[in-house]
């Protein structure tokens, strides 16, 4: 069994909708998370507030962002356990952040410590 | 005058105390001579009571004589070491005292959950061992609650001590930087002796209520004491608080388990739901979030009568995070469950079909539940497969009832 980080990209949703729209997201998204845990493959995640975002550029330059504007933003990633990529993409495809379009959820495989990887 | 039940009773509130206490004083190693000593204290107290009568003061009879017998034991002890190691000479006479107050007693007792607790011993010894040392279980009743006989409890109490001596677990507090860790693991035994009690297939209702209240005399104890007074031994205490409220509500008068539904609420109990209550603000008080905490909230839910929408997204929601910080299959089903009251009986098909429990009895009673109006076959087809993995004639009719159900 590996590791998979599903990373979410999508815009600041408190942006563009209203915060009843939000609870709803969140609700979609807590079911989505245990429907995964239920299946004993939840590892941990987290949401990634915009507020307070800062990108610290090659000489320590600091600059403010990144911002909830654009779709490619890192909004919160989950990682979970599955057999394959493949499992890790079903689980993606439930994730609630793709019911925006143009939003997108990025699987990638965790390092193992094994010397190989 | 002449009460019979008195020294049962008797054993079963003082055996433990006296053998806590001589067993710290003695040392785990010799723990068989403590339960020998404590043995023999009320086979004394039989006989001297059946002819002079019981004392006015029984308990403490008991510990005079416990007293006793083990300065009794520590003084030939003592005389045959000096005897054989010549070389050793103290210039003062050996003066063993057996200290059998109030606060001993506790002390002894906490310090010996912690070591019947110790991780290196196997799960279902430390049960054992608990029921033994901490609630004063005979062999006989031990051996009823896990539903084996003498001999299998015997040589599973024996091999435990063995543990404890290749071990050398100590009896005494971990520090405070363990205790934490510790606590874990005494919370996780308590609770197993809880749910023996109250899940177990033994038809001894009597024996069955005393499992769960000896777990919570146990988590009664942790509080009292401020060390062990965390807000996880609260919620703990809470949850089955909980559970016992629906003690009488939840078996009917041949044993059958009454499913929750369809429970008469008139008979929960509202006292012990009270104390649930309680417990769980108490449990509150710390920034820690632990797995007892959610199913605390979740047992305080069920003890809400009004079955609304929002009642079933709450718990729904508990259980999405009580699966993130400790996932169990009985956790999965219980919040498909939910999540069809909450969201819609289809979801939670299609989320249940996901789990693929398949040695488990309770997930084909689930599917079958959740396809029950919508796919009467395919209930069916569910509840025989539960059928076939059932355990106890108690689920047995209970499945069964559901298929003729169907078939009206």
């Amino acid at each position: 069994m590996d590791e998979f980080v599903l990373i979410f990209r999508h815009e600041d949703g408190t942006k563009v909708a209203s915060p009843e729209q939000i609870q709803i997201w969140m609700k979609q998204t807590m079911d989505w998370i245990g429907g995964i845990a239920a299946q004993n493959k939840f590892v941990s995640g987290t949401g990634l507030p915009f507020a307070d975002a800062k990108i610290v550029g090659h000489g320590g330059v600091v600059t403010n962002g990144p911002f909830g504007e654009i779709k490619e933003t890192i909004g919160g990633l989950i990682t979970v356990k599955a057999e394959s990529v493949e499992e890790a993409v079903e689980f993606a495809k439930g994730c609630p952040v793709l019911q925006g379009d143009g939003n997108t959820v990025e699987v990638r495989k965790v390092a193992k410590n094994d010397g190989v990887h | 005058m002449q009460n019979p039940e008195i020294i049962p009773h008797l054993f079963r509130t003082e055996y433990r105390k006296i053998v806590s206490v001589l067993c710290r004083r003695f040392g785990f190693d010799q723990m068989e001579t403590a339960e020998d000593i404590a043995s023999d204290t009320f086979l004394t107290a039989a006989q001297a009571w059946s002819y002079k009568g019981i004392p006015p003061n029984p308990t403490a009879w008991l510990y005079s004589v416990a007293k006793n017998k083990a300065k009794n034991h520590l003084q030939r002890n003592s005389i045959f070491e000096n005897k054989i190691s010549t070389e050793i000479q103290t210039a003062e006479t050996y003066e063993p005292e057996i200290d059998l107050s109030l606060q001993n007693i506790t002390d002894s007792q906490l310090q010996m959950m912690f070591a019947i607790c110790h991780p290196a011993i196997p799960p279902e010894a430390q049960i054992g061992l608990s029921l033994r040392i901490l609630c004063g279980f005979g062999i006989d009743e031990v051996a009823e609650a896990f539903l084996t006989n003498k001999e299998t409890i015997n040589k599973r109490l024996f091999r435990a001590k063995e543990k404890i001596r290749n071990e050398k677990i100590e009896i005494q507090m971990p520090g405070p930087a363990e205790i934490d860790n510790r606590l874990e693991n005494v919370l996780t035994t308590i609770y197993l002796l809880f749910s023996e009690g109250y899940y177990s297939v033994s038809d001894n209702q009597v024996l069955r209520k005393d499992l769960c209240f000896e777990a919570m005399r146990l988590c009664h104890m942790l509080i009292e004491n401020e060390g062990t007074n965390k807000p996880p031994v609260n919620a703990l205490l809470s949850l089955m608080y909980f559970h016992a409220s629906r003690f009488e509500a939840r078996t009917d008068q041949n044993g059958g388990l009454i499913l929750y539904e369809d429970q008469d609420t008139n008979l929960w109990n509202y006292d012990l739901i009270a104390k649930g209550a309680f417990y769980l603000n108490l449990a509150t008080t710390g920034t820690q979030l632990s797995k007892y905490h959610i199913e605390a909230s979740i047992a305080y839910w069920h003890t809400q009568k009004t079955d609304s929408k929002q009642k079933w997204e709450n718990i729904l929601q508990l259980y999405n995070r009580l699966l993130q910080i400790a996932y169990s299959p009985i956790a999965a089903l219980n919040r498909t469950f939910a999540l069809a009251r909450a969201n819609s009986p289809e979801e939670a098909i299609s989320e249940a079909e996901k789990l693929k429990l398949t040695g488990n009895q309770f997930y084909y009673t689930l599917l079958g539940e959740l396809y029950t109006g919508i796919d009467n076959e395919r209930a069916k087809l569910n509840f025989e497969q539960a059928l076939t993995l059932i355990k106890t004639p108690a689920d047995n009719t209970l499945i069964q009832s559901k298929i003729d159900k169907l078939q009206n």
